[in-house]
């Protein structure tokens, strides 16, 4: 139920960061810094997101078959793969390296 | 003009597809994370912008709280404010369109409408980009979320591995120069220090912090990280040389 309640409002406040835009009056959110800082938080949460679904286990740091992913996206962005080619890799790699035995 | 004799509706479509497959490893992930059937669709219905829903269910997926997977998705859809502000007086959506160009204003929409020089075709790439991907990432959400119910044990087939890739994937396009890439490595180390001394989620907070403090005060481009995870003029251009006999 807790869940439920985060899911809607996740939806909700991003409909409304969205409809924001088109309410204010131009020149108010168009400062250079505004539109760098939204440019650059994209960046750091990403790059923060793809560690920590690589080495983070609750409040541990792990290492495990989920390094083999990242180092097989990598390769599969560098060859220039579409996004879902680079994801299923990315599955394929854990997937594999688990069947040979690591955690 | 006919809709699909307009280079814009074409490059929207093209972009469309192409995102809107993706939205088979966004359900599969929603899935594994934890959530049901309904959350996963309703992410999509209403959030509707694939990197807030990716943080969501990684932070979900990592144990972190319901609130923090809210905040970082929060956090990531403010350039869509950004993105609203600039297709406002770009389009200048009249009445019901308005509500409606605001649900459908993310990175791959903002992208084909740019891409345009011409008012009316901006128009045109931005509402079939727009529909398009809503109507296809929605329909591919729930193939990827039975696929993910059919799967059973997530770890063995490796999902936790797709989740990590997709987000290196989201992250790819946005490292173009020096600047994205030293503030990814920043974040990245920020997270690894932070994950044994704060819950599950708020590591991902910490980042977000200190990517906006780069921001206000270093002096890069102002269009960091603005890009889109498939790129219109690309696509364009591919759909030129397709004409070609």
């Amino acid at each position: 139920m807790i869940t439920w309640i985060y899911v809607i409002a996740a939806g909700v406040v991003s409909y409304l960061t969205k409809f924001v835009g088109y309410l204010v009056p131009a020149k108010l959110l168009k400062s250079k810094r505004m539109t760098r800082i939204a440019g650059t938080l994209t960046i750091g949460l990403l790059a923060s997101l793809t560690v920590l679904n690589t080495v983070s286990n609750g409040q541990q740091l792990v290492l495990d078959s989920r390094i083999g992913s990242l180092v097989a996206a990598f390769i599969a962005l560098l060859l220039r793969a579409p996004f879902l080619v680079v994801v299923v890799v990315g599955a394929l790699a854990a997937a594999l390296l688990r069947l040979a035995g690591l955690p | 003009m006919r809709l699909w004799h307009s280079p814009a509706a074409r490059t929207g479509a093209s972009v469309a597809i192409a995102t809107g497959l993706y939205g088979v490893s966004f359900g599969a992930l929603g899935i594994a994370s934890g959530l049901d059937f309904w959350q996963t669709q309703v992410l999509s219905l209403l959030l509707f912008s694939g990197g807030s829903q990716f943080a969501f269910i990684g932070v979900l997926a990592g144990g972190g709280a319901g609130g923090a997977a809210l905040g970082s998705a929060a956090l990531l859809g403010i350039r869509n404010a950004v993105y609203g502000m600039q297709l406002n007086s770009l389009l200048q959506p009249k009445g019901w369109l308005r509500p409606l160009a605001a649900h459908v204003t993310i990175d791959e929409s903002m992208a084909t409408a740019t891409a345009q020089s011409d008012p009316a075709e901006q128009k045109r790439g931005f509402w079939v980009a727009g529909v398009g991907i809503f109507l296809l990432w929605n329909v591919f959400t729930a193939l990827g979320s039975l696929l993910g119910n059919a799967l059973g044990d997530p770890k063995a087939w490796g999902l936790d591995g797709a989740a990590v890739a997709a987000f290196l994937g989201l992250l790819w396009p946005r490292l173009k120069a020096r600047e994205p890439v030293a503030i990814a490595v920043a974040c990245a180390v920020v997270t690894i220090v932070a994950v044994p001394f704060v819950p599950p989620g708020v590591p991902v907070l910490i980042a977000a912090v200190v990517a906006a403090v780069w921001g206000a005060i270093g002096s890069g481009a102002a269009d960091e990280g603005l890009e889109p995870d498939v790129e219109p003029h690309e696509w364009h251009e591919r759909s030129e040389e397709d004409r070609l006999p």
